[in-house]
């Protein structure tokens, strides 16, 4: 019937199915999307925001408004991190698999430059920048990850990036609740979106 | 510029004759395993495994994701949709037509027995020695 001698056909077979487990498992991770975003993280972070703008609002200069979103940044990153992170394990899923590099690269290079912009405004004086860059680059950046995540994260980036814009035709005074309805009520909207519908 | 034609044949021809030699031994081994094919095809398998971790997948994302031809994956496609494995969609989104794939029951069905075939050949494999 075969002009395959037995023996080479099943060596053949087991080599063929190592092969097509093996391209199997990578295309997996090349297509699985990212869903470890976490919206309970949305949340969190969105309160940290709101609660921010509350202190950052009373601040009597710029270095105080600056010291307290700085330091609302630095509290919001380890907090959405851990819940992206129990996220992930709760739904066994890893962190660093191919999507979530994908979404790392769209996500950190807008966030780097959005901190390297905040040094340099800073520096030239031009705080009253500061806010559309942050939610522009924030924006650009949940965007550009959105390719490789949860779809409605297009969205969140684009509401960002329009915020962003019409800041920047507004009075510096307006700062705060700019920055409060972009990272404060955008991101507890879809944060709770995605717990709902996306597995927390 | 004979010659130069000669060398790139003599380059061309090994490839070539491996896979006459290979095709048939594949083909024959393929059926001796009692495989579905329609699952086995690189492309076909390929869109099938990308269908099984996302409910849909555009026709674009399942382009760059099989990174083959419009053609390639059009024909792929039907033949899924033709045995039941596939379903597709044709809407529009704005004034753009788009087409939407995901895999029916029968399709996930006919994944998973073929995951379980390859595990199987692999464990009768590694028992053997």
């Amino acid at each position: 019937m075969s002009n395959v001698p037995p023996n080479r056909t099943g060596v053949a077979l087991n080599e063929r199915a190592i092969e097509s487990l093996e391209f199997i498992r990578t295309t997996m991770a090349r297509s699985a999307p990212f869903t470890a975003v976490s919206g309970a993280g949305g949340i969190a972070m969105g309160v940290l925001a709101l609660v921010a703008a509350a202190f950052a609002r009373s601040s009597s200069s710029n270095e105080q408004w600056l010291t307290v979103w700085v330091a609302c940044a630095a509290v919001a990153v380890p907090v959405g991190f851990v819940l992206m992170r129990a996220k992930a394990r709760r739904h066994d899923l890893t962190l660093w698999s191919a999507a979530g590099r994908r979404f790392a690269q769209g996500f950190v290079p807008a966030i780097a430059a959005g901190a390297v912009l905040t040094f340099a405004l800073v520096r030239a004086g031009a705080v009253d920048l500061v806010p559309a860059v942050w939610l522009l680059l924030y924006g650009a950046g949940v965007l550009a990850g959105s390719s490789s995540s949860v779809p409605v994260l297009a969205w969140l980036g684009a509401l960002f990036m329009v915020l962003g814009s019409v800041s920047l035709f507004t009075p510096s005074e307006w700062r705060d609740l700019w920055l409060a309805s972009g990272f404060g009520v955008l991101q507890i909207a879809f944060g709770a979106y995605i717990a709902r519908n996306h597995g927390g | 510029m004979a010659a130069k034609r000669s060398a790139a044949a003599a380059r061309v021809d090994p490839p070539e004759v491996q896979r006459t030699v290979r095709a048939p031994a594949a083909a024959t081994a393929t059926r001796a395993a009692g495989l579905d094919r329609l699952v086995h095809d690189r492309t076909r398998l390929a869109i099938v495994t990308a269908l099984s971790v996302n409910a849909s997948l555009s026709f674009t994302e399942l382009k760059g994701i099989t990174q083959t031809t419009d053609g390639n994956l059009s024909v792929h496609a039907r033949k899924l949709e033709e045995a039941g494995y596939v379903l597709c969609t044709k809407g529009f989104e704005g004034r753009l037509p788009k087409t939407e794939f995901s895999l029916t029951d029968a399709g996930r069905r006919a994944f998973k027995k073929y995951l379980d075939h390859m595990e199987a050949i692999i464990q009768h494999a590694r028992g053997k020695k």
